[in-house]
């Protein structure tokens, strides 16, 4: 048994890996609320109780419907997705002429509403979900034991984040979008239909959330209170990244995970906190993000 | 950057620069009746309960001397709150601080802690400005969760001694403690009477309303935000000192970020952007978590429920829509 810097290797790795993994889910969701700036103007608040609807449903498509995790990382997104389109459609759309502040106000509200509902019909325990037995065991890599799910998360993240940034960046339907994010009312005028773009945007952005989600039951269990805390800590990645560009926020999110994780190893009482100090850094430093335009 | 509150003020016609001498005369005529109410308050109602309200109310005057009229949306004011309460709690207790002391001492730290993340805040604008405040706070609540020898971890700072006020008076008995706990509020609503009204509030409503003119005229917008930011938590943190002394309980629940969500909506149902609207925002939210208590997790509910109906539809607020009517300024 070597050691790297006084820490078994098993531990620096295996923090590592945890990193990269809340380093996934904070690049998806904060990729999420990237998009859903871009084209809404508002900071949407209810992403961390969307991201924890995402669990629920993978939870209760396999208890009440019998359907497996695959079937939930395809339905879950959806579903979840389409009560996104029903929150634009009928509240957001409302509130768009208005200040994006209140865009703020209300989701946070939203996101007062869907905790406390599932929190009053599941309470604040949390309930187990298994790995699909297809991903259950691990490798062993000689350095590490690699869990296979842990392995699949992060692929299936980077593959989700790649193929978003392909979307927004390479499409025709990417450039309708980036075109409506640049100038809405020039857009329109070209007869493209900016305010189903909005709605479909509202819900892809959802979307993801509760794809992280699904991604998340099986590693933490499913509980009300698990998208409250970890979305402060994506709009501090958020702030860090800037939103001004897709691939910012992939790179900012999995490498603060990956900080997070390395900070656990050599100063776990600084765990909870180094992605605020690095914030307040950044703030100091580059005001606009890493990758921010100046706002 | 077009601004919440101005929004609100050009919507109803109304803003405090056009204060008159009637409206200057009901100003005086309301503060009156508030000396009277909190004069009657203690013998019709529990005085734990006014108190209570009494420190909200002081806690949402002061979120909404920032958002209402400093134009800045603040989501985490809980960490000034919250940290004055455990300091004013923490001397209190360990080192026998008399409670006036302990509630000065606990301002101070509020203050002190709005400097360093106003400083910090300032530095980006409007939906930025939000989530920064936010997260620094979340930063404070995880350091009060890591240092139990300070706050107590999850049990927070229990059996706060209320001590004798300027060490004679004894305020053990809540009538006694009453008084002390009225002269702050109507000390601290007063002085924001006086900051809104004077230059430097005209100030900071001409940087809210279009801040590259006010620049423009040479005004140094950055350091008007900043000291509005820093009045701002030094008063949240007068409100948070005086709740840990009355409770005699300091706990993470002050620090939380529902905490900041409540003082956001108390300011939002009572009215952003007028003077006396905070105040019954806090009546209002107050009484409702004493009402509804039984019903648990549901209050968190209601909560969202009356944000989301709040923004949708009653944007102005109870003392807004009132001011609307009697078209005057309140």
């Amino acid at each position: 048994m070597f050691e790297l810097l006084g820490v078994p290797p098993q531990a620096l790795f295996g923090q590592v890996l945890l990193g990269l993994i809340n380093g996934s889910f904070y690049a998806i969701l904060s990729l999420g609320l990237a998009v859903i700036f871009g084209l809404l103007n508002i900071i949407n608040f209810t992403h961390g109780a969307q991201y924890m609807m995402g669990a629920f449903v993978a939870w209760m498509c396999l208890n009440y419907l019998g359907l497996n995790y695959w079937a939930a990382l395809l339905l879950a997104p959806i579903i979840v997705g389409a009560t996104g389109v029903a929150v634009e459609r009928l509240l957001l759309k409302r509130i768009a002429h208005l200040d994006h502040l209140y865009g703020l106000l209300l989701t946070f509200g939203l996101a007062l509403i869907i905790q406390g509902v599932f929190r009053n019909q599941y309470g604040s325990s949390g309930l187990p979900y298994a790995i699909p037995p297809q991903l259950t065991g691990g490798q062993n890599l000689g350095f590490m034991f690699l869990p296979n799910y842990r392995a699949w998360v992060i692929v299936a993240s980077l593959v989700v984040c790649l193929g978003t940034w392909f979307l927004i960046e390479k499409t025709k339907l990417g450039a309708y979008l980036r075109a409506a994010t640049e100038n809405p009312t020039l857009t329109q005028a070209f007869g493209i239909n900016v305010p189903l773009l909005v709605t479909l945007t509202y819900g892809f952005g959802v979307a993801l959330a509760a794809f992280a989600g699904v991604l998340a039951a099986p590693i933490y269990s499913v509980n009300p209170n698990m998208g409250g805390d970890l979305i402060i800590v994506v709009f501090a990645v958020v702030v860090i990244g800037g939103m001004g560009s897709i691939m910012g926020a992939i790179i900012t999110g999995f490498s603060l995970g990956l900080i997070e994780g390395l900070t656990k190893v050599f100063y776990p009482e600084g765990a909870a906190t180094v992605i605020f100090v690095i914030m307040v850094l950044v703030l100091l430093v580059k005001p606009a993000g890493l990758f921010g335009r100046t706002a | 950057m077009t601004d919440l509150a101005s929004t609100d003020a050009a919507a109803t016609g109304l803003t405090l620069a056009e204060t008159d001498d009637s409206t200057a005369r009901l100003h005086r005529n309301l503060f009156i009746a508030i000396a009277v109410a909190l004069v009657i308050a203690p013998f019709v109602a529990y005085p734990v309960f006014v108190m209570k309200v009494l420190c909200f109310a002081l806690f949402a005057l002061a979120f909404n001397l920032l958002l209402g009229y400093g134009g800045l949306l603040s989501f985490g004011h809980a960490a000034y709150f919250g940290m004055a309460s455990y300091v004013s709690a923490y001397t209190a207790k360990n080192w026998g601080l008399t409670p006036e002391l302990a509630i000065l001492f606990g301002t101070a730290v509020g203050a002190v802690l709005g400097l360093v993340f106003g400083a910090l805040a300032i530095r980006r604008q409007g939906i930025y400005f939000a989530m920064i405040t936010l997260a620094l706070a979340q930063m404070v609540f995880f350091f009060s969760l890591q240092t139990p020898r300070f706050t107590g971890g999850e049990d927070g700072i229990q059996a706060v001694p209320r001590g004798k006020f300027l060490g004679l008076v004894s305020l053990a008995d809540d009538r006694a403690l009453y008084w002390l706990v009225a002269a702050i509020f109507m000390g601290g609503l007063l002085l924001i009477y006086r900051v809104i009204h004077s230059p430097f509030g005209q100030v900071c409503k001409a940087i809210r309303d279009n801040e590259p003119r006010a620049i423009s005229l040479g005004y140094r917008a950055n350091q008007y935000k900043l000291m509005v930011f820093v009045l701002s938590a030094t008063l949240a943190g007068l409100a948070g000192a005086t709740k840990a002394i009355v409770f005699q309980l300091a706990s993470l629940t002050d620090v939380y970020w529902t905490m900041s969500g409540e003082v956001v909506l108390m300011t939002l149902v009572g009215g952003l952007g007028t003077v006396f609207g905070p105040i019954v925002g806090a009546i209002v939210i107050v009484a409702m978590q004493n009402y509804l208590a039984t019903l648990g997790a549901w209050v968190t509910v209601v909560q969202g429920v009356i944000f989301v109906l709040c923004v949708l539809l009653f944007r102005e607020g109870i003392v807004g829509v009132i001011a609307k009517a009697i078209k005057k300024p309140l």
